[in-house]
């Protein structure tokens, strides 16, 4: 097998890092992305890599590292590459020295994501080129062949992924690592000073250079037409392409390795060498429309979707005219993602139930919210989002309108974004209560480090930035830091300042259930002599918790955390806690 | 050889990473070409997770789809009801005889079905165990993953010297031991 091994498409992406000479990574977590970085740290002895508080910082560290003369790297998910956008669009003028390139994931089907939207169509529109790797292989040899593309067109180079392709595993050929990218920085205000005079020159560069890079991209290997039967000819790339290969083996198909700019020439020759044109991509009509604006008849939305995943039975079903697999079985109960047993944020949301507030909420495992029993979030969009838009009904409604409202932000997406969102209300003298639910972890993506965790992505032990000195240093006065499992004291202290006509900030703060070290050697045991069967102790909705026969309250030791949430709810002390 | 398309199914936490890591390593013994593909992310807060494997001379997608499922390995008899539909016509089920509630069942906003073994076994050959009880019993209920792969690998094409190597390269060194005799329980019920 030589030196073969099966990688996940995010383990191949950092091995591609690893062996094109990278010396600067830089990210923020995200699922589909995250194993990139955390596959990286194995490397730690050649290239620097690390967590930044968020995408567009990520971005530009990598961008600073490529002026300075080396190959450089940014991974984030799709909703990132938005956060990340105002560095990115203005990357492509400058161009690069060292090479420059980022990984973007997209999450077709949407397995753990806020939209479906399409990095392909924002490359596009930054005109940026854009790579798409089928396979754990493929996601390797591109992420190489991007850094020389990079410096070829001097232009950042993305690396598109989507959740299939991140999160299968496939064999990958290990290579050495390459040594000897590094260029001299030379100074050049004219290339890297976007100011409107140098950037009015640089936008005819751009466009200059994406031309030339469609043309060469016929002669690219990496575009493959390979032709069988040619009365159907698929147009695809990624993932997509490997289910056309599983449904229709004998069909020919035109695989493009790189999905911007496209390689118009080819793609002229494939079509008028088939005789029925069909563009099977997932998503936009992305390629479709380039395709169509050429002048080329095709298929491809009028009869594949635009929602969610591809697959081949969609071929055989919509093509061969197959009948559909068996159905899905109906009517049976969904098992949503839940809040783990001795979760912190459980304990929050069921003090906030109670108090019957109204809650602003925002990215993280403590979306999660909003799903009953507890449904207590009414909003969420984006990293960041929950203190801005309590300030923008505060402002809307008057501060009165925010007693019966608080917003919560866990402690990495405080550090992502919620930071400028509350130095807007500090500054614009907004009243309302800010909760950050501070897990000492990101958890959601599984478990990084961020700046208020004290610890960096290459295991390194730093001060780590405290809320309450962070607030307080922005001018807030009333900030306070209550523990999650206090309930008592969290009820008191939520129920006093969302009265106030003022601006504070309650730092809720217990590590979450899965660290490891955090975890309690106590267990919940019921006692079903005193349970009177009120079922006050089933409220959070813990999944450790549930009724026996009799009405008696049953504790799974197995998933029992020991958080005492249940213990503290019960009148009957019917639940104690045991070592 | 044809494509042999496997999967593992389960509730978010129960451990199908493991699995799925110890199914791609006993994969890639015999140098057939190997896919995998799996879920990360939120639906491992307790939400309903898959795994595909599939190995054969040359694979070209990472999933299997509905109808294609020689083997379906479900760590929880819901899980099992839930991609029943993915399995082939002579596709075998193996399934942890165990119930987890989901958030809709334990607050009461449906029912957890009844008599899900006895439906999928008009259709198909089914092999159940109380793999939990037998973990228990082993010393460590965490393995019950292991035992039920040890059905399963009477039914994939690798002998049981393989799988224990791979146990040994995939495991927290400390449960090797406990692991294999995971296995070789689950391998001895489904003779």
């Amino acid at each position: 097998m030589g030196n073969k091994k099966l990688m996940l498409g995010n383990e191949a992406i950092a091995r591609g890092i690893y062996e094109a000479g990278v010396k600067v990574a830089s990210a923020y977590p995200g699922t589909p992305s995250t194993e990139i970085s955390e596959n990286l740290v194995q490397y730690k002895d050649d290239l620097y890599c690390e967590w930044a508080p968020n995408e567009k910082v990520a971005a530009e560290v990598a961008f600073g590292a490529s002026v300075s003369g080396v190959r450089s790297f940014a991974c984030m998910k799709m909703v990132g590459f938005n956060v990340a956008a105002d560095p990115v669009y203005s990357a492509a003028y400058t161009g690069v020295n060292g090479g420059f390139v980022l990984c973007v994931a997209d999450d077709p089907g949407l397995y753990s994501s806020q939209n479906e939207q399409d990095t392909r169509a924002i490359c596009r529109a930054a005109q940026i080129p854009c790579l798409e790797p089928s396979d754990s292989q493929e996601a390797k040899d591109f992420t190489k062949l991007a850094y020389e593309i990079s410096e070829k067109y001097d232009k950042p180079v993305v690396i598109r992924t989507t959740t299939r392709l991140a999160h299968s595993q496939g064999f990958v050929e290990l290579c050495d690592r390459e040594e000897g990218h590094d260029f001299k920085y030379e100074k050049n205000i004219g290339k890297f000073v976007m100011l409107p005079a140098n950037a009015i020159k640089r936008h005819v560069i751009v466009e200059d250079k994406m031309a030339e890079l469609a043309k060469d991209a016929a002669s690219f290997e990496i575009n493959k037409a390979e032709y069988r039967d040619t009365s159907i000819g698929f147009i695809s790339s990624g993932i997509p392409y490997t289910y056309i290969r599983e449904a229709m083996p004998n069909a020919s198909t035109l695989k493009l390795g790189m999905v911007h700019p496209l390689p118009t020439d080819l793609i002229a020759e494939f079509c008028s060498k088939v005789d029925r044109v069909i563009v099977f991509e997932e998503l936009m009509p992305v390629i479709e429309e380039q395709v169509k604006a050429m002048g080329i008849a095709c298929d491809g939305k009028n009869i594949f979707t635009r929602l969610g995943e591809y697959s081949a039975n969609m071929i055989r079903e919509k093509l061969l005219g197959q009948a559909p697999a068996a159905p899905a079985a109906t009517d049976i109960p969904n098992r949503p993602p839940i809040l783990c047993p001795g979760c912190p944020h459980r304990s929050t949301f069921y003090t906030l139930k109670r108090l019957k507030l109204h809650v602003a909420g925002d990215i993280g495992c403590y979306t999660l919210g909003a799903v009953p029993p507890l449904a207590v979030i009414e909003s969420c969009l984006c990293m960041g989002s929950s203190i801005s838009s309590l300030h923008g009904m505060g402002k809307a409604r008057g501060p009165e309108y925010l007693h019966d409202w608080v917003c919560v932000i866990g402690d990495s997406t405080f550090m992502h974004t919620g930071v400028n969102s509350l130095m807007n209300m500090v500054y614009n003298q907004s009243t309302g209560t800010v909760l950050i639910l501070d897990n000492r972890i990101t958890a959601m993506t599984g478990h990084q480090d961020n700046p208020s965790t004290g610890k960096t992505l290459m295991g390194e032990t730093v001060p780590a930035i405290e809320f309450e000195k962070f607030c307080r240093g922005i001018g807030i006065e009333n900030v306070f830091t209550v523990n999650a499992f206090d309930v008592d004291e969290l009820t008191k202290t939520i129920k006093r300042e969302v009265k106030e006509d003022h601006l504070s900030v309650i730092v809720v703060k217990a590590p979450c259930a899965l660290i490891p070290e955090a975890r309690s050697k106590k267990k919940c045991v019921p006692n079903p002599d005193k349970c009177v069967h009120c079922g006050a102790c089933l409220k959070p909705g813990c999944p450790a918790l549930t009724r026996n026969a009799d009405g008696t309250i049953k504790i799974d030791a197995t998933m029992c955390n020991g958080c005492g949430l249940c213990r503290q709810l019960c009148k009957f002390d019917a639940i104690t806690e045991v070592e | 050889m044809e494509t042999k398309n496997i999967m593992i199914v389960g509730v978010g936490g129960q451990g199908t990473l493991i699995a799925s890591r110890i199914l791609g390593g006993i994969a890639t013994t015999a140098g057939y070409d190997v896919k995998l593909s799996e879920v990360h992310g939120m639906a491992q807060r307790g939400g309903s997770v898959v795994t595909f494997v599939r190995y054969g001379d040359y694979v070209a997608e990472p999933i299997v789809e509905p109808g294609q499922a020689d083997v379906l390995i479900a760590f929880e008899r819901l899980e099992a009801k839930r991609y029943a539909h993915y399995l082939k016509k002579d596709g075998v089920l193996i399934v942890n005889d165990t119930r987890i509630d989901p958030m809709p069942v334990i607050i009461g906003a449906a029912e957890y079905p009844e008599g899900i073994i006895e439906e999928i076994e008009k259709e198909h050959t089914v092999y159940k165990a109380d793999a939990t009880a037998i973990a228990i019993e082993l010393g460590n209920a965490r393995c019950f993953n292991v035992v039920i792969l040890g059905m399963a690998a009477r039914h994939m094409d690798y002998a049981v010297e393989d799988w224990h190597k791979v146990i040994e390269k995939t495991v927290k060194p400390a449960t090797i031991e406990i692991n294999k005799k995971a296995f070789d329980a689950g391998y001895a019920l489904a003779e």
